[in-house]
């Protein structure tokens, strides 16, 4: 029988199509999961509302809840109860292994231009804090480019959201 | 649908058009900014303005009983409701792109700030989570203006945001328009107002819905 655990266990097995080193689980992306009467309701938020990957992690759940025989309904929701906070322990330090580092805590206010330039952001390949910001924006909405001036190493760091 | 109801639409729209045809205008200097990491920037803003774009819709299309899809490409070019702001094309010109971006991310943050404040639920969450987006675009927006100000091309900078300004302020209404004003510290001037379309706009709708247009109900 479908239960919310075994669809938890199955979605914890969904990759992030662009950093297949996570799944959508680790990302804290999924909101809420529901089982009644073999249909299974899954509340889910894009990290970003422009991600491309949107569809595809749509898709990706759907069959991983067909897989255990049920019926899907992946419903998206769009709203300020998602953060970069809720991104799992487990899923920054998968991240931070893969050479992205992740995003820093969220601050009372808003994020500014002095505190991405100045912020003690931290290198994923050898922890140094000597990094610039080299670009707000990156290969996708959610990171953006530093530079490590300690390994000469540039990364890419998770946007605070 | 009750006249609270259309009006509260009719807002969606007009932001979601914008958001649109700003997306496709910034689109315009992937490949061809004047530095590659301009190419990444504005590539990433437009995509964040266009996924911005497709939940007002979806919230718009909810009340309508249609789809973003149509909203967004089905429409014939008069029903948009961008501003002319918006419409404009300025590629390959830095300072007008900049004086735009600057001004529009500058206008933005105020109605979402707006909206956020919406008795309709979904709106005001929505909202919420696209101030958290676009304060990134207003942190480069900001950056580029004081860049500009600070550089030998000022003047040119500054003949093009008074150009724009009165264009600007026809993106917001009411008591926005002062807080716009003081936001950008400019003085209050005839606006051109949301309802004429520019000159460029059939042919930005043209190219924007060509894909679209050439299958009729297709499945993408």
């Amino acid at each position: 029988m479908v239960t919310e655990e075994r669809v938890w266990a199955a979605l914890a097995a969904v990759a992030d199509p662009e950093i297949p080193v996570v799944s959508i689980v680790d990302l804290g992306v999924v909101r809420d999961v529901e089982v009644e009467h073999g249909r299974v309701r899954i509340e889910f938020t894009p990290t970003f509302l422009g991600c491309p990957a949107l569809e595809v992690m749509r898709e990706r759940m759907a069959d991983a809840v067909r897989a255990l025989g049920a019926e899907p309904d992946v419903v998206v929701i769009a709203d300020g109860g998602w953060s970069t906070d809720l991104i799992t322990a487990a899923g920054r330090e998968k991240l931070r292994a893969a050479g992205f580092a992740p995003p820093a805590p969220r601050e009372a206010t808003a994020p500014t231009l002095v505190q991405l330039e100045r912020g003690p952001f931290r290198c994923p390949y050898c922890g140094s804090t000597d990094t610039r910001l080299e670009n707000i924006f990156g290969p996708t909405p959610c990171r953006s480019i530093r530079y490590c001036a300690s390994c000469r190493q540039p990364f890419e760091q998770f946007k605070t959201l | 649908m009750s006249a609270q109801a259309r009006s509260r639409t009719d807002l969606l729209l007009a932001l979601a058009d914008d958001e649109l045809a700003l997306g496709w205008r910034n689109s315009e200097w992937t490949g061809i900014a004047p530095f590659l990491e301009e190419d990444v920037a504005f590539s990433s803003i437009a995509q964040g303005e266009i996924g911005h774009a497709r939940a007002l819709y979806e919230l718009a299309a909810a009340d309508l009983g249609t789809t973003a899809d149509e909203l967004a490409f089905d429409r014939p070019p008069q029903d948009y409701r961008c501003a002319p702001l918006v419409e404009l094309r300025f590629v390959p010109d830095w300072a007008r792109t900049i004086a735009r971006h600057y001004l529009y991310e500058t206008a933005d943050a105020i109605r979402i700030a707006a909206l956020a404040e919406s008795d309709r639920s979904a709106i005001a969450a929505l909202a919420t989570r696209i101030e958290r987006e676009e304060v990134y675009h207003r942190i480069h927006a900001d950056m580029w203006a004081e860049r500009l100000r600070a550089s030998g091309e000022r003047a040119r900078f500054e003949a093009a945001l008074a150009e724009l300004w009165p264009l600007a302020l026809g993106l917001l209404a009411g008591e926005q328009r002062e807080q716009l004003c003081e936001a950008v510290s400019r003085e209050p001037v005839e606006p051109v107002e949301r309802g004429e379309h520019a000159d460029e706009w059939p042919v930005l709708w043209e190219e924007m819905t060509m894909v679209r247009r050439s299958v009729p109900g297709a499945s993408w």
